[in-house]
């Protein structure tokens, strides 16, 4: 069954329920949110005691909402009233409802018969519930942060869908301190009604989506579930993170196959089989999905690194070792034309070790050349940054402005600004992907180079072995997609 | 309960799917083993002659394994120690011989019917020493030959399947059609809990299955 979720990621007008004055409600915290992200539609906000709530009046029923004004509801209302307040709210034109609220069958046994009664509630309405006992529901195109927790995230082209509420909240906090943003994410508590699936399937055709991003914990209906990942991945890339390794077991166990199956080996290879991204970790699921969401699909394996000063440019052949990334020797034009832009202390080699020989133009042209070259797949840059920090040191240290410390604190940050913006610029030109990596991106988020890639909109890895290891998997899905003729 | 088959038995399903297995002629008797192996044209010495039954588990354990029987004398010597070796428990019996294939690298394949993703199908890196090596990749049933060499390209011991010790590099494409006809034997036979394929000689770069046991569902 294929679900329109159009009214729960871009609802017209939204019913909260359990909404009070006491700031440290859910019902209260979710219409904060909700108006603190500027959300674009009409809210209705219901409570025990009419009155008012940061300023929206607080209707004290359902019934008092105008008939076709909402088509979604917030329910975080204990669970032994929430079947009648949604007969109300679909009465009233609500096509989906978010589910908040605990007690189903996460708590025991009546739990289990409550949710039970909402499934069947949801179908006999028509209504489509998410959750419950989820956080809630994110969505910039809408401006809408539905969530009785934080953050709201910057509008961008990844789409969350989450088994853990906690790590809808990562994904955000991530978005916000890349700048490469969330167009949807929601969290699925229970999924009584709605699981990941569905929402893939939706985001498949959402156009405001570009990459989806999945953390998973526990699969029902395993190969239904692979031929529906596997067809979201035709269309659109998943990248996704599993948590959860316990081993189900009770495979033929006289078998040598059996005895080398584990629930995770078999995971891996239908995520493999389906061209699912799997990511070790949160951080990197997040900067994957992020570097597919900013750059292009790389053609090949075959990797140019470009970097200011040595080290960094063997930690990135070093992380390529274990992947089928390759930092093949530099073509012979390639090379010839690097030779005019270099004094003859550059490496002459792949990485491109600029050894500190770069003047006002070398990056950006370095960068342009790698990309345009038939026989270069991806190039990652290293050293963003590195002088806008000697100027942060100069411009926070005793001497400021004077002895000619302004001029080159202004030349070194525009450097930078230039760097970044040359490479998102020459990677949107050139159809090759030009990542960025430094670790300032983290311990000096405030810096020109990694600023500007934010300004950008583009992912800036905080090290080279993040960069590679997430290119090796965008790589990965651009195989599956080519073998398959897509 | 599932039914484990004997290896002859194995063999039969798997290789009507277009599963390579080396050559091999089974019998009862010493006269007919003997009188089977001339018969087939497939089947020279040096061959390989075991003792199967669907109750026999662990052949080489009983020493029921012999290995590079250079002719019909060394045949016969052979059927008569294997069919005497058998135990009133073992059930029916019978001598399996095959052609004697050989090659340095071993590969494992197999079926098995995973909890919660239904058949699966395993290839590995190692034959007997597989679960020392744990190099496996698993992809669900049934695939199609990109997903087979994709699975060839998810082993991490590459260097292996290139060339190798003056063998040459593995048949690709012959590795990648075993692996669906192996996937094939799980879609299109009943009740399927397991196969393996161990191991799964390269002889030449060519694969070539010289043991199978297949364990099913009763019927």
């Amino acid at each position: 069954m294929s679900h329109d979720l159009a009214a729960l990621f871009d609802p017209d007008g939204i019913i909260i329920t359990g909404v009070s004055n006491h700031p440290g409600k859910f019902g209260f915290v979710t219409l904060h949110n909700i108006l603190a992200s500027g959300y674009r539609g009409r809210i209705f906000p219901v409570g025990r005691e009419p009155g008012d709530a940061l300023g929206q009046a607080v209707l004290g029923s359902i019934d008092d909402v105008p008939d076709g004004a909402a088509d979604l509801i917030f329910i975080c209302t204990p669970q032994a009233i929430n079947e009648d307040l949604l007969r109300a709210a679909a009465a009233k034109g609500v096509t989906a409802a978010f589910f908040a609220a605990a007690g189903y069958r996460e708590a025991g046994a009546a739990g289990a018969e409550a949710e039970r009664r909402l499934v069947a509630l949801a179908e006999e309405l028509g209504v489509a519930v998410a959750g419950p006992n989820g956080q809630g529901v994110v969505s910039t195109p809408s401006r809408m942060c539905a969530q009785i927790v934080a953050p709201y995230a910057p509008p961008g082209r990844i789409a969350v869908a989450s088994q853990s509420g906690n790590f809808v909240s990562s994904f955000l906090n991530l978005a916000r301190h890349t700048g490469v943003g969330i167009s949807r994410a929601v969290a699925a508590g229970n999924a009584a009604v709605l699981g990941i699936a569905d929402y893939l399937e939706w985001f498949a055709d959402d156009p405001a989506t570009d990459v989806c991003l999945v953390y998973m914990e526990s699969v029902d209906a395993g190969h239904k579930l692979f031929e529906r990942l596997r067809a979201v991945s035709e269309r659109k890339p998943i990248v996704l993170v599993k948590g959860g390794a316990s081993d189900a077991g009770a495979r033929a166990a006289a078998s040598h196959t059996g005895a080398l199956a584990t629930d995770d080996s078999v995971f891996d290879g239908m995520c493999r089989q389906a061209g699912v991204l799997r990511a070790r970790d949160v951080e990197e699921a997040f900067e994957t999905a992020a570097t597919l969401a900013t750059q292009p699909l790389p053609q090949g394996n075959r990797v140019v690194v470009v970097t200011t000063v040595g080290g960094w440019g063997v930690a990135a052949v070093d992380a390529m070792t274990p992947t089928r990334l390759s930092a093949g020797p530099l073509p012979a034009d390639l090379h010839a034309a690097i030779d005019e832009l270099l004094p003859p202390r550059w490496s002459k080699n792949n990485p491109i070790d600029m050894a500190g020989g770069e003047t006002r133009d070398t990056v950006p042209e370095i960068l342009k050349l790698a990309a345009s070259h038939p026989e270069v797949d991806s190039v990652l840059f290293l050293g963003l940054g590195i002088q806008s920090n000697t100027a942060a040191m100069m411009r926070e240290g005793p001497f400021y402005p004077d002895h000619g410390l302004e001029r080159i604190v202004d030349f070194h940050e525009r450097q930078d600004t230039r760097y970044a913006q040359a490479a998102a610029e020459i990677a949107s030109a050139t159809g090759t992907p030009v990542l960025m990596a430094t670790e300032l991106a983290n311990a000096r988020p405030d810096n020109p180079g990694p600023a500007a890639a934010r300004a950008a909109g583009v992912m800036c890895h905080a090290s080279a072995g993040r960069a590679i290891r997430s290119l090796d998997l965008v790589t990965r899905y651009g195989r599956w997609r080519r073998a398959r003729g897509r | 309960m599932s039914i484990t088959l004997s290896e002859a038995e194995s063999r039969r399903v798997v290789a009507r799917h277009g599963v390579p297995v080396s050559p091999f002629v089974t019998g009862t008797t010493t006269d007919d083993v003997v009188a089977a192996v001339d018969a087939d044209p497939d089947v020279g010495y040096p061959v390989v002659a075991k003792l199967c039954g669907r109750a026999i588990a662990h052949k080489t354990e009983r020493g029921l394994v012999r290995l590079r029987i250079p002719d019909e004398a060394g045949l016969r010597v052979a059927c008569d120690e294997l069919l005497a070796a058998a135990r009133p428990d073992d059930g029916d019996v019978e001598v399996l011989v095959s052609t004697m294939v050989s090659g340095n690298r071993e590969l494992i394949a197999g079926l098995v019917d995973d909890p919660q993703f239904g058949l699966t199908i395993m290839l590995g890196v190692g034959g007997v020493l597989a679960e020392a090596i744990r190099d496996v990749v698993f992809r669900l049933v049934p695939i199609d030959e990109i997903d087979a060499a994709e699975m060839i390209d998810d082993l991490a011991t590459q260097r292996l399947l290139g060339e190798f010790r003056g063998e040459p590099a593995v048949d690709r494409q012959a590795l990648v059609e075993a692996l669906v006809a192996l996937a094939n034997v799980g879609r299109e036979e009943d009740g399927i809990r397991s196969v393996d394929l161990n191991p799964l000689i390269l002889v030449d770069g060519v694969p070539i299955a010289v043991d199978a046991l297949l364990e099913t569902d009763p019927a």
